[in-house]
């Protein structure tokens, strides 16, 4: 404990302050909530265009991926500054679960030796596919699994895969599932060899799926266990960014509702009660975004204190994202309770993040290991 | 424009003058304040060279390795973070020239008498009267002065007023105007008879503070700061300084309250349970994000962009001490139900490093009281931040003398 530790950089810089000018711009004018609410029950739950735009126009799904391999060579600081914008707008697009997960999950293999394990062209024409947004990745892990913590495998018998995964995030949008088999491998499968139903989920933004695979072809991509701890610690880490955008929108909201809603012939937002309330889910905002920056900047560094950074931001903003959600119904109050007002996918999609990759429990469980305050 | 490596040749040039191995530690500071060096981003003349403020740290630096004396700041705390702003800001030139040298190094100790018995929360409400007297015998020497001022009342909550040389001082000098109006800011001799110092004793056994009685305390009026009725808004420089100097260090991890629980926890087993497990946790985790603000606050200032995170950050303080202190009392179990002194003692500092976790548990009882309790800080959050509307007030129209008390 002695070690002198890296001094996280927690600021935004210049350029990152106009990655997010620019990517709110674009969110303003194509993810509108009443479209967001009424998309979530047609055919198509996500938003293709949107997607387009984000990853076709902007670049943005590669910004993890290397420019030799087709993507911008960016880091998790530029990746985080794209999550708050999204948690913002509750976005219905899969960037955490392809650009960010599948795309880190792909990274853990060292890419010339799977050029030249022979046969197919596997993890680097698929993290360039990823990097283009013009192909969907997902790992097919189950959404709730905390990086380290165990997960459900399919069988591999002669050659193909057989088994069902559910609470896959995401996986009726993608075309490619990286699925991890018990002979210890990491599979990619084409998403229509497999039977994908999506799941009736809480989280109407970010849907969950069951996956079956009867005898699916795979690509061996390597070891599973090193790529799906990789990917879900940057999923952990990164969703904080998501959570404090999530959280930083319905502090804003309900703000500005409580100083027009009058009552008692007064703005409401002037009663003590309320004020205080909402001061104090500032306080946990602005925490919040130091863990974010923390566990953002500690990723892109490859910090040794990166598990550290990941489990302390995960433990911190996960409660405090369904604090400021569930506030924000309370405080709108009856418009609050309604399908209408935008707010309830807010307040779902915080709870569902609240379980997304380990909960705050989870992490602090894993906190104690790693500095050491152990159990009984 | 100062920058680090001019900064850091006049340093060396101070230590070359002035070895601190051979040289006296006050002649050392009287020195290091007439080469500008007690505090760069003050005027040169007072200490400073008019440099940025973030350059200080490079002085700092430059004299901590040479092995240089410092002024000892928390035993002048009030000095320096309070009283120093306030007569930059508003002194004559003669104020300032007469009080911030021996304030800096240290050789006059500065206290505060601000806080009344009936205004607390409230400050503007504070009763203690000043009146000029312009027909007696004025006893100061200054020709040019207005006559003296004749104070009367009773302060509190007053650290180091047993050992102080001057205090500033909030009075009330027309009753006939809405509080915040009729109130002038001056500097106190703490050395006048009238003034009388009692300590206060308090949860912890100890006396940090002192009751002030002011009884025909006579002021020149050359030792008054800012306009007459003026005096709120000298006071609010005042207490924004207070804020201001509260964030600002680089913590390390477990540095504040956590670091003697957790290092109990490692050394104790036989002390563990599950649920004490749990809230550790918690807390670890609570304490941790927010030195991750104070850290990111600190960057902000070096970069030039102070945030309005600082208000925030005595508030997550104030209850991360007391909860945590709880939870160490209760760890302890059997030891738990001792305490290691109720003796009535004067403490120089305050200061919780080295105190056992009962002390630690009833002293910070006052962290979300002293500088604002929280109930004040949310609402000048919820005002100033986040820019809710203030409660309907029926106070700020009325003469003090008609409010209600």
């Amino acid at each position: 404990m002695t070690a002198q530790r890296p001094q996280p950089d927690l600021l935004y810089s210049e350029e990152e302050e106009a990655l997010r000018a620019a990517v709110r711009d674009l969110l303003t004018d194509h993810c509108d909530a009443a479209d967001v609410i009424a998309r979530v029950e047609s055919d198509t739950p996500y938003d293709p265009e949107l997607w387009k735009a984000l990853a076709d126009g902007m670049g943005l799904a590669g910004l993890l991926v290397p420019e030799s391999s087709g993507g911008q060579g960016a880091t998790h600081r530029e990746v985080a500054v794209v999550l708050e914008e999204l948690g913002r707008a509750v976005a219905p697009v899969p960037y955490l679960t392809s650009a960010v997960v599948a795309t880190e999950a792909l990274l853990a293999f060292p890419h010339s030796r799977l050029r030249s394990s022979g046969g197919t062209p596997m993890a680097d024409d698929l993290l360039g596919e990823l990097a283009s947004g013009r192909r969907i990745g997902a790992l097919a892990v189950a959404l709730n699994v905390a990086p380290g913590a165990a997960y459900q495998l399919v069988r591999h018998e002669n050659g193909a895969l057989y088994g069902e995964l559910t609470g896959i995030a995401d996986a009726a949008v993608a075309d490619v599932l990286l699925v991890p088999a018990d002979d210890g491998g990491l599979y990619a499968v084409e998403a229509d060899a497999v039977t994908v139903s999506p799941q009736v989920s809480l989280d109407l933004t970010r849907p969950v799926a069951t996956v079956v695979l009867e005898g699916a072809a795979g690509r061996l991509l390597g070891d599973a266990e090193p790529a799906v701890r990789r990917g879900l610690r940057a999923g952990a880490g990164l969703l904080v960014s998501e959570q404090l955008g999530l959280a930083d929108w319905c502090l804003t909201e309900t703000v500005r509702y409580l100083k027009e809603r009058k009552q008692f012939n007064r703005p409401v937002g002037g009663f003590q009660a309320l004020k205080h309330r909402l001061a104090q889910l500032w306080l946990e905002v602005v925490n919040t975004r130091a863990a974010a920056r923390g566990a953002a900047d500690a990723l892109a560094t490859e910090s040794t204190d990166a598990d550290v950074a990941v489990a302390l931001a995960q433990a911190y903003a996960a409660p405090v994202a369904v604090h400021a959600a569930e506030e924000a119904v309370q405080l709108h109050a009856g418009i609050g309770m309604t399908w209408e007002h935008p707010v309830h996918l807010y307040l779902k999609r915080a709870k569902a993040d609240s379980i997304a990759y380990g909960t705050a429990g989870r992490h602090r469980e894993a906190l104690a290991e790693l500095v050491d305050l152990p159990a009984p | 424009m100062t920058d680090a490596a001019e900064l850091r040749g006049r340093t060396q040039e101070l230590l070359a003058a002035h070895p601190p191995a051979t040289t006296d530690r006050l002649d050392f500071l009287k020195a290091r304040f007439d080469a500008g060096l007690a505090w760069v981003h003050y005027p040169e003349g007072l200490g400073g060279l008019g440099a940025p403020r973030s350059l200080q740290a490079v002085v700092d630096a430059e004299l901590e390795a040479a092995g240089a004396p410092d002024n000892d700041p928390r035993r002048i705390g009030i000095g320096l973070g309070m009283a120093a702003p306030t007569i930059l800001g508003f002194g004559t030139e003669e104020q300032k020239r007469r009080f911030l040298r021996p304030l800096w190094v240290g050789e006059e100790v500065w206290c505060q008498l601000f806080s009344e018995p009936g205004a607390g929360s409230d400050l503007a409400a504070l009763g203690t009267r000043a009146v000029r007297d312009d027909g007696g015998p004025s006893r100061s020497s200054e020709a040019e002065s207005g006559g003296d001022w004749v104070v009367n009342g009773q302060k509190v909550w007053t650290s180091s007023a047993h050992v102080a040389r001057w205090a500033i001082l909030i009075a009330r000098t027309d009753p006939d105007v809405p509080k915040h109006r009729g109130i002038t800011y001056f500097i106190c001799d703490m050395t006048d008879p009238g003034v009388e110092v009692r300590p206060l004793r308090q949860i912890t056994g100890e006396a940090e503070f002192n009751e002030v009685f002011l009884t025909d305390v006579r002021i020149p009026d050359s030792h008054r700061l800012g306009e007459v009725g003026d005096g709120w808004r000298v006071a609010q420089t005042t207490l924004m300084n207070e804020r201001v100097s509260i964030g600002g260090m680089r913590i390390p991890r477990e540095g504040g309250m956590i670091g003697p629980v957790s290092k109990t926890w490692r050394e104790r087993p036989e002390l563990r349970t599950h649920d004490l497990h749990q809230r550790l946790l918690t807390l670890w985790v609570e304490a941790e994000v927010a030195r991750l603000t104070g850290e990111r606050l600190r960057q902000q200032l070096v970069a030039g962009q102070p945030g309005p995170e600082g208000s925030g950050l005595k508030l997550a303080f104030a209850r991360l001490n007391q909860e945590i202190s709880g939870l160490e009392v209760e760890l302890l179990g059997e030891e738990g139900l001792l305490y290691e002194d109720w003796t009535m003692r004067r403490p120089e500092l305050v200061d919780f490093t080295g105190r056992d976790a009962g002390y630690r548990y009833l002293r910070s009882k006052g962290n979300s009281i002293e500088g604002g309790t929280n109930e004040v800080l949310l609402n000048i959050v919820a005002e100033r931040v986040l820019g809710l509307p203030a409660e309907p007030r029926t106070d700020k129209d009325v003469a003090w003398k008609d409010l209600a008390r």
